[in-house]
């Protein structure tokens, strides 16, 4: 085969190679969502136990995907869980705003459900939200349901 | 009493054997790096060992790819039917190729298509005395015919990695949505809210260089240094493709605990 050949079918497999690489970057992992880090703003909330809520874990309200865990750390002074969260700068919510750990399904992944309030202002970077209820453990809710029963006879 | 002398002398002998081979490895290792650096005022010589490596691997890497996704797919369907999870078989299709089979299986493959060609070649080469030849003429074997084919090697192996791992997914999505009936959107969607690039790209990547790296390695060594007979060459050819893919497997298992903090 001829030089030229040899050069233009390494040529194809190399755009190839690299197509491959950025379906795989846009379509299959979440490369894209790294992009738009500029139109986001971040949001406290600490609860007494997040359960099995990870980074990257969804925030969404009524259903639908606002924003994202950003980061998960514990408060030594109060001890909590804190939660930062960051919401795309499209959506606003109420300062009394309240936040819930939810489970989609019974065993599925736990999110962040926001319940929005009536406020007149609005949150907004770096704020807090008061209002918290923390996720539900299966283990304590089976506790006292013994507990209870035991209780009754 | 002399049995046992010799028997001593024997696992001595081994022993330093394989401490000499280790070194020679180690040398030649060295001596390939440093005339890598030849290869910038040659491209011509990297082109055509690309073509020789990496090309012609690429059919075989497309069909394993294909069909590793699809099967997947379907091995998954079985599993999280039951639990009605179905719609995440795009999730474990997606991270087993990534995290797992897309670098160890190209790595396999390569072992045994590119790498046992490359020891075949290079241990003719030096059977029929062609490398001495080179030496005579003031030619430097190392960077005219090693240099090439080792650059060529690490190159080749985390591009077809990359197509690998697009192409078995794509088997995957064509067996999800055509056979199975799962929606295309909830296939892409549920991949991408769980796939991390770095965390599973990226490593997957980072461990395909690692494959390639030690693959080409010992391909391009065991010709290098093999016996010049037919005997020593099949001997060669077959422990490239041995070693070359015992250390995939190996080095899969470190890198694997590393990256993801188990």
């Amino acid at each position: 085969m001829s030089t030229r050949n040899i050069e233009i079918i390494v040529g194809a497999f190399v755009v190839l190679a690299v197509l491959a690489m950025v379906m795989l970057s846009l379509k299959v992992s979440n490369l894209a969502s790294y992009g738009d880090v500029g139109n986001v703003y971040e949001i406290r909330a600490e609860f007494e136990n997040i359960g099995g809520l990870k980074e990257r874990s969804p925030v969404s309200a009524g259903g639908v995907r606002v924003g994202k865990v950003a980061d998960i750390s514990y408060n030594n002074e109060q001890f909590t869980a804190v939660v930062t969260m960051q919401i795309d700068g499209d959506y606003r919510f109420p300062l009394d705003t309240s936040a819930s750990i939810l489970t989609a399904g019974l065993l599925g992944e736990q999110y962040v459900g926001l319940e929005p309030g009536g406020d007149e202002e609005y949150l907004e970077d770096g704020s807090e939200i008061e209002l918290t209820q923390s996720a539900l453990v299966l283990e304590q809710v089976i506790g006292q349901f013994l507990y209870s029963k035991a209780q009754e006879e | 009493m002399n049995g046992l002398a010799n028997f001593l002398q024997a696992v001595g002998h081994r022993l330093l054997n394989r401490f000499s081979r280790i070194g020679r490895g180690s040398l030649f290792l060295w001596q390939c790096l440093l005339s890598l650096g030849y290869l910038l005022r040659r491209p011509r010589l990297l082109v055509a060992q690309l073509y020789s490596v990496g090309v012609q691997t690429l059919l075989i890497i497309l069909v394993a790819g294909l069909f590793v996704g699809m099967v997947l797919a379907l091995q998954a369907y079985i599993v999280l039917v039951d639990f009605g999870a179905e719609e995440s078989i795009s999730l474990m299709v997606s991270l087993s190729i990534l995290r797992e089979l897309g670098p160890v299986f190209t790595g396999l493959l390569f072992a045994g298509r590119a790498g046992s060609a490359l020891t075949a070649e290079i241990g003719l080469m030096k059977s029929t005395e062609q490398l001495s030849g080179m030496e005579m003429m003031a030619v430097n074997p190392m960077k005219y015919i090693i240099a090439p084919r080792f650059l060529a090697g690490i190159l080749s192996v985390p591009m077809l990695t990359a197509i690998f791992m697009a192409i078995a997914i794509l088997g995957g999505f064509f067996v999800a949505t055509e056979m199975l009936g799962i929606y295309e959107g909830v296939f892409w969607s549920q991949m991408q809210t769980k796939v991390d690039f770095y965390d599973d790209l990226i490593n997957g990547m980072i461990k395909s260089v690692v494959f390639g790296f030690v693959v080409v390695w010992i391909a391009v060594f065991e010709g290098y240094d093999c016996v010049p007979t037919s005997e020593g060459l099949g001997q060669a050819t077959t422990r490239t493709v041995v070693h070359g893919s015992l250390a995939v497997l190996g080095l899969d298992f470190i890198l694997t605990a590393l990256m993801f903090n188990v």
